[in-house]
């Protein structure tokens, strides 16, 4: 989906609040976010993707002004509720307020994944595009390279493609690889002498 | 259960949404005694940028072993004792004179986390995620990573099964020190790559 988590190349952010020595939790809560996740995880045992895209369907608003582990937090008690686990009437009358989940699935359950792609269809320096499309569900596919041409760098083996595994039981594996953009094929005002690579599965390229 | 039927509270804060989470999960009997001071007690001691710092480390004063760890992240990492989630598929990517690389994670926080341990706040908040593709050459020098205007700069954007890590190159003057004190030089940062040494 478009949401409000595919950051890459937005503007307006300002500066990077940056401490070279950070303790790993920064307040007792976050911790136990982080183990209650894992719990929750456990518990539910959702596809590969699913927990990922219950962050991406956090209400953009409470996105960008909530920390990580606030969303890893909304996401755990999202899916907690979506799997029948709690309620969240429970949730809100024990936290004493409102308890915000994140927003509804948008895709379709995946029922016929397709077939698997074994022999890599690109090999190392090969011209590809991403393709320029607008998946409404979980996808890997960053939006700030599609419809843009890069050169293979690196084949990674295959794996099961996220944008399936995610709405259902079915899988289907491809080739991976690691595609290098020029920063000038991506921005007007890319800077010159900056290479972006992107880890992408087969299906989202194009030949070019 | 969507937005429209459900009546407008106060967000409650984030402690008592957490605390509340714990205690129906309690309820339910799915939290073993001990499981959350453990889990956090595991990820405040036993990961973190110490792991990595040995392997650059290793890197710097065996040829052999940068060779491997070059040509094979994860499997020259297992060496050293590391490896397991988020550490499956590694990749290491070596600063030269010429070369600079550095980490990112624009749809997430994916980061290597057996040889980091979990990634810093600003690694996963908007600015670093968005800016890092588009602008790495100011946002390296607003971090206090100033590059000379001719060094080629890498981003790799971690979007699907690999995890990085940057070797950073190895200080001038240290050549006489051993392993273990190199390794008291590899910084967090240096390992991210918004840090030289």
């Amino acid at each position: 989906m478009d949401g409000i988590h595919d950051l890459g190349g937005m503007q307006g952010f300002g500066a990077v609040d940056h401490a070279p020595a950070e303790p790993v939790f920064h307040e007792p809560w976050e911790g136990r976010a982080r183990a209650l996740m894992e719990v929750v995880l456990g518990a539910v045992q959702p596809n590969g993707g699913e927990f990922r895209h219950a962050i991406e369907r956090m209400v953009p608003g409470h996105y960008l002004t909530s920390s990580y582990y606030e969303h890893w937090l909304t996401a755990a008690a999202t899916l907690a509720v979506e799997h029948g686990l709690l309620a969240r009437e429970d949730l809100e009358a024990r936290a004493g307020g409102a308890f915000p989940l994140s927003g509804p699935v948008l895709a379709p359950p995946v029922t016929d994944p397709g077939a698997d792609r074994g022999e890599p269809r690109f090999g190392i320096g090969d011209q590809v595009r991403v393709r320029e499309w607008h998946p409404p569900g979980h996808t890997r596919c960053p939006r700030y390279i599609r419809g843009k041409v890069g050169v293979v760098v690196r084949l990674d083996g295959n794996y099961s493609v996220p944008d399936v595994e995610a709405h259902g039981s079915a899988r289907r594996h491809e080739p991976t690889y690691s595609v290098r953009f020029d920063a000038a094929e991506l921005w007007s005002d890319g800077q010159p002498g900056v290479w972006v690579h992107v880890d992408l599965w087969e299906s989202y390229l194009e030949p070019a | 259960m969507s937005e429209g039927t459900h009546h407008p509270a106060a967000m409650a804060p984030v402690e008592h949404r957490v605390a509340a989470l714990e205690a129906l999960l309690t309820e339910r009997g799915l939290i073993p005694e001990g499981f959350i001071e453990q889990t956090v007690h595991r990820y405040e001691t036993e990961i973190g940028p110490m792991n990595g710092a040995k392997v650059v480390a290793r890197a710097w004063a065996d040829p052999d072993y940068k060779r491997r760890l070059l040509a094979d992240g994860t499997a020259a990492i297992a060496e050293l004792g590391f490896g397991g989630a988020e550490g499956d598929h590694m990749v290491v990517v070596e600063n030269t004179p010429t070369v600079h690389n550095v980490i990112v994670c624009t749809l997430c926080s994916c980061y290597p986390w057996p040889t980091l341990g979990l990634p810093p706040a600003w690694y996963k908040d908007p600015p670093y995620r968005a800016r890092m593709v588009r602008e790495p050459r100011v946002l390296l020098a607003e971090m206090g990573c100033e590059l000379p205007e001719d060094t080629e700069i890498r981003v790799w954007d971690s979007s699907a099964e690999v995890r990085y890590l940057v070797l950073p190159q190895r200080p001038a003057g240290t050549e006489r020190m051993t392993e273990a004190d190199l390794a008291g030089l590899v910084s967090r940062d240096s390992m991210i790559g918004v840090a030289r040494l």
